[in-house]
């Protein structure tokens, strides 16, 4: 258990330290809130995922659209 | 059904793509290349014990950091978009893109995250070799998730190693070898990490010009244009060289993007190389009238390039459009060694793959096995026309020609450019007067948006080249795109451009504050 020990305080010890590291981790995680919670979540939905169950009802649907798109 | 199509969302959605991908070259480079440079210094730090390399090596570590933080996760969101707007084309790629994204995002995770920690927080905790281990270790980590990327991107300019499943309707890779080294992957990941390496270096030049031209930081401004005119210099000529075999790739699995970086409307044997050249915007393709307003030609060089003899036809818009000529492609289709297929053709071909794949669900659905092995086959033979059957008419494969154009001579000159700076900055170091040469300080500190700008037009050359394929020959923009509205992707281009802009906003102002306080010792 030491080495786990050992690692949480390099880390710990490493954030504690940063000086120019908070501003880019704030400015990190305010970047991943809105790229993975406000863009992913409300704008951008897997389009086939949110309208097939299977895989077969996509392949099936894209192959569809393939053929009918010419 | 095309009518059913929102056309204006294939604009939207191909606008948003470029927008994304721009912005997230404009930090991706730098991490590349200096990734290199900063375990370069460190290894001279750890080789010579002198504490002014390892305040060096801090400084542009830190730089370094900046800029990965702030670019960190940007790529996400071409995914993101594949995934809503172009589901078509994710579902067709899926099995290809699959293996590559999947290394690229362990690998990206467990190197580069890993190993970051311990070049920023192990500093006086770890040995110096297992410190320096780690900086090596974060550079290769970088520059190996870039290559999955490129082998992607490079997949859908030379679709290779995989075969087309009509009954699930997707690409089956059947050999990972083919698509991890096709020649265009392995010139692809060459020219764009040795493009990161050149931007890398003229970022420490410029702002380490900066500081000699403020008479700040003078020895650490000396050493780091040491180390980074160096690299700068051996990977600029390797840029180059790498360019050329790019433009042979082009050549011969691009030709219409050829004759587009070239403006040439018109093929010859022994054709000429448009050095510089000013395009006559009101003539078009097929007009039969020259489309330059002027322009300095090297002779035979462009037959030379792209098929290595002096002799060698290439084709021109007006060729390839038209078909009917010889073609000099190394791996040409036997039915077309003789004589190229117009485009015309080719669309019909397109027609009867995209007809065969229709009959063969419907055979396959009826049980009837005999027709459905017919359909297959003529699909398997027609297959590598697929994308023409989606074409309107044949000039719908022509690329927007002076972007193209404009974009690959505003790179190779902004290329040869480089190149001479960083001869010039050496000698006038090795000469011991460079902080007297302000005119070159500045030109050097000005260099750094310029190299920017060369990547960027490289990557319009690459893309917009290749217009209108989302994938060469099998799929075309108009039938990979989503059955959506352009609604929410206007809203979301919109959300992008704020976005994007604000992080640039960020990393300038971070960067140039520290840039300000500039090295200190023992680190920031």
């Amino acid at each position: 258990m030491n080495w786990i020990n050992a690692i949480w305080n390099f880390y710990l010890d490493g954030f504690r330290a940063m000086t120019v590291g908070r501003k880019l981790w704030v400015i990190i995680l305010i970047k991943f809130f809105i790229i993975f919670i406000v863009i992913r979540l409300i704008f951008f939905p897997n389009f086939l995922n949110s309208k097939f169950q299977s895989e077969d009802e996509k392949g099936n649907y894209v192959r569809e659209q393939l053929i009918i798109r010419n | 059904m095309l009518d059913q199509i929102d056309l204006s969302m294939v604009d939207w959605a191909r606008a948003q793509f470029a927008l994304t991908a721009i912005y997230h070259w404009l930090f991706v480079p730098l991490t590349l290349g200096l990734s290199f440079i900063v375990a370069i210094m460190e290894t001279i730090y750890v080789r010579t014990g002198n504490p002014e390399w390892k305040k060096i090596t801090k400084f542009w570590m830190l730089l370094f950091g900046i800029n990965f933080a702030i670019g960190v996760a940007t790529g996400i969101i071409l995914e993101f978009e594949f995934g809503t707007n172009w589901s078509n084309y994710s579902w067709f790629v899926g099995d290809i893109f699959g293996a590559p994204l999947a290394i690229e995002g362990i690998m990206a995770f467990f190197l580069e995250s890993t190993f970051i920690a311990v070049m920023f927080f192990g500093w006086n905790k770890v040995s110096k070799g297992f410190h320096l281990t780690a900086s090596w270790l974060t550079a290769i980590g970088a520059n190996l998730s870039a290559l999955w990327i490129l082998v992607a991107n490079a997949w859908m300019q030379s679709p290779v190693g995989m075969k087309f499943n009509p009954e699930t309707a997707r690409n089956e890779m059947i050999n990972f070898w083919d698509v991890l080294f096709s020649p265009v992957a392995v010139n692809k990941f060459l020219h764009t990490i040795s493009n990161g390496y050149v931007i890398a270096s003229i970022f420490v030049i410029g702002i380490s010009a900066w500081f000699l031209l403020r008479k700040r930081h003078v020895l650490t401004a000396k050493r780091s244009i040491l180390v980074a005119g160096i690299f700068g210099l051996i990977t600029s000529l390797f840029l180059a060289f790498t360019g050329d075999g790019s433009a042979y790739t082009v050549a011969q699995k691009q030709p219409m993007k050829l004759a587009a970086m070239e403006g040439l409307y018109n093929g010859s044997n022994g054709a000429g190389l448009v050095a510089i050249g000013i395009l006559e915007p009101s003539v078009k393709p097929g007009d039969g009238q020259d489309p330059f307003l002027m322009k300095v030609e090297i002779p035979k060089l462009l037959s030379i390039l792209g098929y290595k003899d002096s002799k060698a036809f290439v084709p021109g818009v007006n060729d390839i459009v038209n078909g009917g000529y010889k073609p000099w492609y190394v791996d040409t289709p036997e039915e077309e060694k003789e004589s190229a297929y117009s485009v015309a053709q080719k669309m019909e071909k397109g027609k009867l793959a995209i007809a065969a794949l229709r009959d063969f669900k419907t055979a396959s659905k009826a049980g009837d096995t005999i027709m459905a092995d017919i359909s297959r086959k003529q699909l398997e033979e027609n297959f590598p026309y697929f994308g023409y059957g989606y074409l309107s008419k044949p000039e719908s494969v022509i690329p927007n020609i002076p972007l193209t154009f404009y974009s690959f001579h505003l790179m190779v000159a902004l290329g040869f450019y480089f190149i001479l700076l960083f001869i010039v900055v050496l000698y006038f170091l090795n000469r011991g007067n460079l902080e007297k040469q302000r005119w070159l300080l500045w030109i050097s500190l000005w260099t750094i948006p310029l190299a920017y700008l060369a990547s960027q037009a490289g990557w319009v050359v690459a893309e917009v080249g290749r217009q209108p394929w989302v994938i060469q020959d099998l799929l075309p923009t108009i039938a990979a795109v989503s059955m959506i509205g352009a609604g929410s992707v206007k809203t979301t281009f919109w959300i992008f451009a704020a976005l994007f802009t604000a992080l640039l906003i960020a990393e300038i102002m971070i960067m140039v504050r520290q840039i300000k306080i500039g090295p200190k010792d023992g680190g920031q």
